[in-house]
């Protein structure tokens, strides 16, 4: 019997990314290429390097221009760490971020699914309703946010921060487009088997869509993680703020030193590399397969 | 549960649709459509958030037609775009065209070109504002010193600091964008190449008569979705320059952060929902106006 692996919708962006065998270069032209796109590569990851590197020095070596610390220390990280807040501002983006991700993953393919999967009247009004929020852009929409959230006393909590970002429209094209590829037939032979429409859903259709899924979580997280202008607005405390909140106001004040602003940005930034580096084929399959379909 | 019953199928599907849509309908009404009436309708009153909301019809867009503020910003936000888009459109075109043809160590360069994506952009404008410091705190101007060239002004300079703000932007995007267009390029059958090689045709002919045509839906992709990117450009400005923001000068300041500043610094919401309706119909305007001429052409 085929399992849900087998059944599983092969995103074409799978085909597109084949790396194929790593060949040496042959040829003169090849090896000058290879050279330049390596320098290349190198210069792009170089403020990232420079970041970690200046995070893992003494003060007095921060301004020379040596990439390897002579004396590499965790003292900053220590220093950083103690201080409190980071922890905090850690904690919030983490549960900020995991929170959204998983509601907004969640709706968005129930209502892809429901889009797809059901004809039903008033459907292509809320296709096209949903559709157009895209147009809108967030910055449209905070001054309305900041009221709704001070009416009701949402400022400065998580929830405040997480509302705006609870589902998304782009999520749910991404969700309906590969949802198209779930065969009829097997939601119909679920429903004579008995199941109703929320099982179906849950345990026929998610499990054939997963690569799709993890894609938009990927996609989901990296946006809130990073988020800057609405948890801005929304905060005010010093604890409420997220990673980039803080880092902002951090790198702000009067006295403190380049190295702790490294330390800072690299906490808030190895996460996700790191998370890049475990998924990275994943992560790249994701990026394709939005690209493609957006 | 026995009217339920008695429902066709076709009934129960149309109780269980709307039963999923319920909630999401909910949050869309409640979380878009009404904020987007709220922002338009706001616009056209003046409203301190303390004292009382007053109709002021088109005071607020003849104020903001009428400020040279406004004018420099709208400047400043389509320089943002009209450099960052193309530059990164050809950054990541010439990368992409020669990664895709190198087998070598492929996986790893690629990696290494998309890493930057992955970070924060908060982050890394911290990053590249300590770069950018005179010496002896700035990377490159150490490095310009260490070579014996004359220091740059980078971010005090009303002329240098947009460039020096628009790169870290630009930097972080290309690794998405030389995905994307190695995947368009990949989706180009074989046998055009293949013809064209039988045909002995060069290499620029190759590239301008049958990989760039059939990149196009790949190219329009890119450019509508970095203007939006580069048009609502902020968390790089504010943290580059948090001492005197979108200075020097209102040199770099955006429009999106003049709309932070005016709604939550001066609190002046009509005023600020005004300049947001604007930014709306400034990314509408250009995202059709660029799908319009890249379709036709």
């Amino acid at each position: 019997m085929a399992t849900a692996e087998d059944l599983q919708v092969k995103p074409k962006a799978d085909v597109l990314l084949q790396t194929g065998p790593s060949r040496p270069p042959r040829n003169m032209g090849q090896i000058i290429r290879f050279l330049l796109l390596f320098a290349g590569g190198i210069l792009m990851v170089m403020p990232i390097a420079f970041m970690i590197s200046t995070s893992l020095k003494w003060p007095h070596e921060v301004y020379n221009l040596n990439f390897i610390p002579d004396e590499p220390t965790i003292e900053n990280y220590i220093y950083v760490l103690e201080d409190g807040r980071f922890y905090w501002w850690f904690l919030n983006s983490l549960i900020i971020a995991v929170i959204t991700t998983i509601c907004s993953v969640i709706f968005d393919s129930l209502v892809g699914y429901t889009l797809c999967k059901f004809r039903f009247p008033g459907r292509y009004i809320v296709f096209i309703a949903i559709l157009s929020t895209l147009m809108i852009p967030t910055e449209m929409l905070v001054i309305p946010w900041y009221l709704m959230s001070q009416q009701f006393g949402w400022l400065d909590t998580y929830w405040g921060i997480m509302f705006p970002g609870l589902m998304t429209a782009f999520g749910t094209f991404l969700m309906k487009q590969f949802f198209e590829t779930v065969p009829d037939d097997f939601i119909e032979a679920a429903r004579i088997d008995g199941l109703n429409e929320l099982q179906i859903w849950w345990t026929v259709a998610m499990p054939l869509v997963r690569p799709a899924l993890a894609a938009l979580a990927i996609f989901v997280f990296l946006g809130n993680w990073t988020a800057f202008i609405w948890p801005l607005i929304v905060t005010n405390s010093v604890e409420m703020y997220t990673l980039p909140v803080g880092l902002s106001s951090f790198g702000d004040e009067a006295d403190v030193a380049w190295e702790l602003i490294m330390t800072g940005a690299a906490i808030s930034t190895i996460p996700t590399l790191i998370v890049f580096l475990i998924f990275q084929r994943f992560i790249i399959r994701g990026v394709v397969m939005a690209g493609l379909k957006g | 549960m026995k009217l339920y019953r008695d429902l066709t199928i076709r009934q129960k599907k149309i109780v269980w649709a709307w039963g999923f849509l319920a909630i999401p309908v909910l949050f869309y009404c409640v979380v878009r459509f009404y904020p987007t009436g709220n922002a338009i309708l706001i616009s056209f009153q003046d409203w301190n958030l303390l004292g009382a909301r007053t109709w002021t019809g088109l005071d607020n867009y003849k104020k903001l037609f009428g400020d040279p503020v406004f004018w420099k910003v709208f400047k400043n936000t389509f320089v943002y775009l009209l450099l960052g888009t193309p530059v990164s459109l050809v950054i990541s075109f010439v990368i992409a065209y020669h990664l895709d043809k190198i087998r070598f160590m492929h996986g790893f360069l690629r990696m290494l070109y998309f890493l930057p994506f992955m970070t924060s952009a908060v982050a890394m404008a911290w990053v590249w504002r300590w770069f950018y410091q005179p010496v002896p705190i700035g990377l490159f101007n150490n490095f310009l010193a260490s070579i014996g060239i004359p220091q740059i002004s980078f971010l005090n300079s009303t002329s240098n600091a947009l460039p020096s703000i628009l790169a870290p932007a630009v930097w972080a995007g290309l690794g998405f964008q030389i995905i994307i267009f190695m995947a368009g390029l990949r989706a180009i059958p074989k046998s055009y190449y293949e013809a064209a090689r039988i045909d002995g045709v060069s290499t620029w002919t190759v590239l301008w008569e049958i990989t760039l045509p059939l990149l196009k839906p790949t190219i329009v992709f890119i450019v509508v979705f970095s203007s939006i990117g580069f048009l609502r450009i902020f968390d790089h400005v504010y943290n580059m320059t948090t001492q005197n923001p979108g200075g020097p000068l209102n040199a770099t300041k955006p429009l999106v952060l003049m709309i932070y500043q005016t709604a939550f610094s001066s609190f002046d919401m009509g005023y600020a929902a005004a300049q947001t309706v604007v930014l709306f119909l400034v990314l509408l305007a250009v995202s059709l106006l660029q799908l319009r001429i890249m379709r036709d052409r």
